[in-house]
C-alpha cells in the first residue's frame, strides 16, 4: 500500500465525505471525519518524510502513464503545503463539536462535515496533483464547498442571518470570475502546447515554434503572454492579494467560527501554492520576473496592501473582521516575499505560508471560544473578557504577538527572512516598511489587549465561563506550534528553504 | 394545469420514453456519442416534465428529495469506489485494466458481463449520472419550491 499513498491521501476524504451524507447521525458523522482527517494527516507527515529522504515521488492515476494521463506529483514544496493544510484541518475538526453546536443549525451539520472533507480534498489535490487541468478541478472543489461552508454561518441569534448569505455570494461571484480566468489561461497554455502535464508544458515553452515564418520559442508568443496575464489575476483574486481582496473580509467575518479557522488557515495559502508553481515550475522566473514585470507589481501591491490592510485593521470594531483583514496583509507579505525572487525571500515567503496558518489558525481558533461564550465578536462585549476568559485571551494574545512577529513566535521567524532578502538587494525603505506594518499590527493587537483587560466588563457578562477543554486544548495546539516553531525552525524555515532551493534550481 | 388535458396526454405520452432515452445514452455511452453527463440530465429533464405539468408535490413523491440527496452521494461512493477495486485487484486507483477477468471468475455470468476498461468505464458513468440526475432535480426542486419573499 505504500506505493499507493499519494492517491489514499486524497481520496479518503473524499469518499468520506458522500458517506457523511448517507450516515447522516451526527455522531457518527463526526467520528467518521474527525478519523479521516487525522489518517490524512498522518498520510501527509509519512510522504513528507519520504520527500525528504528520497526525492519527487510520482504517482500516475489510472495506469496512464505521464503527458497522457493525470499525474500526482510530490516534491517538497507540496509535501510541505500538504503537511499543514491536513495538519489544521486535523486540529480544526476536533475543535469543531461545541463551535458547530452553536453556530450552525442542528439539520445541517452532517452536511458541514461533508463540505469540510471536501474542501479539504480539495485543497490537498490542488497541492499534489502534476496536471494543470486536475488542478482547476480541484480548485473548483475547494471553492465551492468553501462557498457553501461561509453560508452555513447564517442562523438567527448568533448573528445577523442575512450576510452569510450575501458574503458567500459575493465570494461565490468573485471566485468565480477567478477561476474563470485561471480556466481561459490554461486553455490558452494548452492550445500553444497541446499538453497540460505542468513539468511536460514547462518543457515545450521554451521550445522553439515557427509563426509567420519566424523562429520563436513558445513563451515569446502573444498567445502566452495572454495566458499568463489571465492566470496571474485569477490566482491573485483567490489568494485575495490587494486590490482583489474584497470578498474575503466579509466572507471571513460572517461565517462559523470554524470555517474561518479553517479557511484563513489553508484556502489563500494553496493559492500562493499555486502562483509559486506557475512563476517557478512552468513558466520559469526568468519568463516572469525578466522578461514581464511580475517581480515589481507584486511588490508595490503588496507593499500597498500590507499597509492599507493593516491600517484599515485598526479601525474594525468586529475581531473577525479585523483578523480578516490582517490576513490581506500577512498575504501581502508572502508575495512580497515572492517578489524578492531570491532564497532568502521565497524561503520567507513559504515558511510565511506555514507560519500565518498556524497562527491565523490559533487566532480564529480562539475567537471560537470568544464568540461560544459571548455570541458576539464585537471589540465592545470583550471588554474584562480577559479576567472571565483567561486561558482563551491568553491564547489570542500570544496569537497577536506572532502576529506582531515578536521574537520566539513563528512570525518572527518569516519577517527575519523577509527583511534579510530586502537588505540582501539593499533596499532598506521596503524592509522599513515591512517594520513599520509590524508596528501597525502591534497597534491593532493592543487594541484587543486593553479591552480584554483594562476594562470592566458589562452587566450582562457576569455569566460569562471560560470555554470547554475540548476546545481550548486545539487552540493551545496551534498557540503552542507557534512558539514552538519560533524556537525551532529546522522543520519549517528548513524544508521551505529546501523547497525554494528546489523552485529556484540552486544547488545548496 | 388541470385543464390542459393536451398537455398532460402529452407529457405522459412523452416521459417514459424520456427516461428510455436517458438509459439508453447511459448505458450505450461507451459505444456512441453519450455518457453518464448526459444521460443523467436527459433523466432529470423527464422527471422536471413531470412536476412541471403534474405539479411540484407530485413530483417530489416520485422522487423524494431526500432519497435524492442520498443518490448524490450514492454516485460520487461508485465512481471512487471502482478506482478502489482497481487498487484492490493491483493495479493504481482507477486503472480499469486491473478490473480485468477478476470478478466472479469461472460462473456462468463471467461471458456476460463487461470486462477490464470497459466494466470500469460502465461502473464510473453509472456514477456520473446518478449523481448529476439526482443534483438536477434537486436544484428544480430547491427553486420551484422557493417561497416568495419570506
Amino acid at each position: 500500500m505504500e506505493h499507493h499513498l499519494p492517491v489514499l491521501l486524497i481520496i479518503t476524504p473524499l469518499v468520506a465525505a458522500p458517506l457523511c451524507v448517507l450516515v447522516r447521525q451526527r455522531l457518527a458523522v463526526f467520528g467518521l471525519s474527525l478519523t479521516v482527517c487525522w489518517a490524512t494527516f498522518a498520510m501527509a507527515i509519512m510522504l513528507l518524510v519520504r520527500v525528504l529522504d528520497s526525492g519527487e515521488i510520482t504517482y500516475q492515476l489510472g495506469g496512464w502513464s505521464a503527458p497522457w494521463g493525470i499525474e500526482y506529483r510530490i516534491d517538497t514544496l507540496s509535501a510541505f503545503v500538504m503537511l499543514f493544510v491536513s495538519g489544521i484541518g486535523a486540529i480544526v475538526l476536533t475543535f469543531a463539536p461545541h463551535s458547530i453546536a452553536r453556530e450552525i443549525r442542528e439539520d445541517q451539520h452532517y452536511l458541514f462535515f461533508a463540505e469540510y472533507l471536501l474542501c479539504l480534498t480539495g485543497l490537498l489535490g490542488i497541492a499534489i496533483t502534476g496536471d494543470l487541468f486536475n488542478l482547476f478541478v480541484f480548485l473548483e472543489i475547494s471553492s465551492l464547498s468553501a462557498y457553501a461552508l461561509i453560508s452555513l454561518g447564517a442562523r438567527e441569534g448568533v448573528q445577523q442571518t442575512r450576510r452569510a448569505l450575501i458574503a458567500a455570494f459575493h465570494y461565490l461571484v468573485m471566485g468565480t470570475i477567478g477561476a474563470t480566468f485561471i480556466l481561459i489561461g490554461i486553455g490558452l497554455l494548452y492550445m500553444m502546447t497541446g499538453t497540460l502535464n505542468m513539468a511536460d508544458m514547462a518543457e515545450r515553452l521554451r521550445a522553439e515554434v515557427q509563426i509567420n515564418r519566424k523562429l520563436m520559442d513558445v513563451n515569446e508568443t502573444r498567445t502566452v503572454l495572454v495566458a499568463f496575464a489571465f492566470l496571474s489575476v485569477g490566482i491573485s483574486l483567490k489568494m485575495a492579494l490587494f486590490p482583489l481582496h474584497m470578498w474575503l473580509p466579509n466572507a471571513y467575518t460572517y461565517a462559523p467560527s470554524v470555517v474561518t479557522a479553517f479557511l484563513a488557515a489553508t484556502a489563500t495559502k494553496v493559492s500562493v501554492y499555486v502562483l509559486l508553481r506557475l512563476i517557478f515550475t512552468i513558466v520559469g522566473a526568468s519568463f516572469a520576473f525578466e522578461k514581464l514585470p511580475l517581480d515589481t507589481e507584486l511588490m508595490v501591491l503588496s507593499l500597498i496592501g500590507i499597509v492599507v490592510a493593516s491600517t484599515t485593521a485598526i479601525f474594525q470594531t468586529n475581531i473577525k473582521r479585523m483578523l480578516a483583514y490582517s490576513s490581506v496583509a500577512q498575504i501581502g507579505y508572502i508575495a512580497l516575499g515572492i517578489s524578492f525572487a531570491s532564497l532568502d525571500g521565497l524561503t520567507g515567503a513559504i515558511v510565511h505560508l506555514f507560519n500565518h496558518a498556524l497562527i491565523k489558525g490559533g487566532l480564529f481558533l480562539a475567537m471560537g471560544c470568544l464568540v461560544l461564550r459571548l455570541g458576539s465578536a464585537e471589540l465592545d462585549d470583550l471588554r474584562g473578557i480577559g479576567r472571565r476568559m483567561p486561558w482563551t485571551m491568553f491564547a489570542w494574545v500570544v496569537g497577536g504577538l506572532g502576529l506582531i512577529g515578536v521574537p520566539v513566535t513563528a512570525g518572527f521567524i518569516s519577517k527575519w527572512y523577509l527583511i534579510s532578502a530586502a537588505l540582501e538587494r539593499g533596499w532598506w525603505p521596503v524592509a522599513l516598511l515591512v517594520l513599520l506594518s509590524s508596528l501597525l499590527a502591534l497597534v491593532y493587537v493592543w487594541r484587543v489587549v486593553e479591552a480584554a483587560y483594562f476594562q470592566d466588563s458589562p452587566e450582562q457578562h457576569a455569566e460569562v465561563t471560560e470555554a470547554p477543554a475540548a476546545m481550548l486544548i486545539p487552540t493551545y495546539v496551534l498557540i503552542g506550534a507557534t512558539v514552538f516553531f519560533g524556537l525551532w525552525t529546522s522543520l519549517s524555515a528548513g524544508v521551505a528553504q529546501q523547497a525554494a532551493q528546489l523552485l529556484l534550481e540552486v544547488t545548496p | 394545469m388541470k385543464q390542459h388535458s393536451i398537455l398532460r396526454v402529452v407529457a405522459k405520452l412523452l416521459i417514459p420514453f424520456i427516461l428510455l432515452f436517458a438509459l439508453y445514452v447511459q448505458f450505450h455511452g461507451d459505444y456512441g456519442p453519450g455518457g453518464g453527463f448526459q444521460a443523467g440530465v436527459i433523466f432529470a429533464a423527464g422527471i422536471v416534465l413531470y412536476g412541471l405539468v403534474f405539479g411540484l408535490q407530485a413530483a417530489r413523491n416520485v422522487a423524494p428529495p431526500i432519497v435524492m440527496e442520498r443518490l448524490i452521494a450514492l454516485g460520487v461512493l461508485i465512481y471512487a469506489g471502482t478506482g478502489v477495486a482497481a487498487m484492490f485487484c493491483g493495479g493504481n486507483f482507477l486503472d480499469y485494466s486491473a478490473l480485468e477477468y477478476s470478478f466472479l471468475q469461472g460462473s456462468l455470468l463471467e461471458r456476460h458481463l463487461p470486462h477490464g476498461q470497459h466494466l470500469g468505464i460502465l461502473l464510473v458513468e453509472l456514477g456520473v449520472g446518478i449523481t448529476v440526475a439526482a443534483v438536477m432535480i434537486l436544484i428544480f426542486f430547491s427553486f420551484a419550491g422557493r417561497e416568495r419573499s419570506r
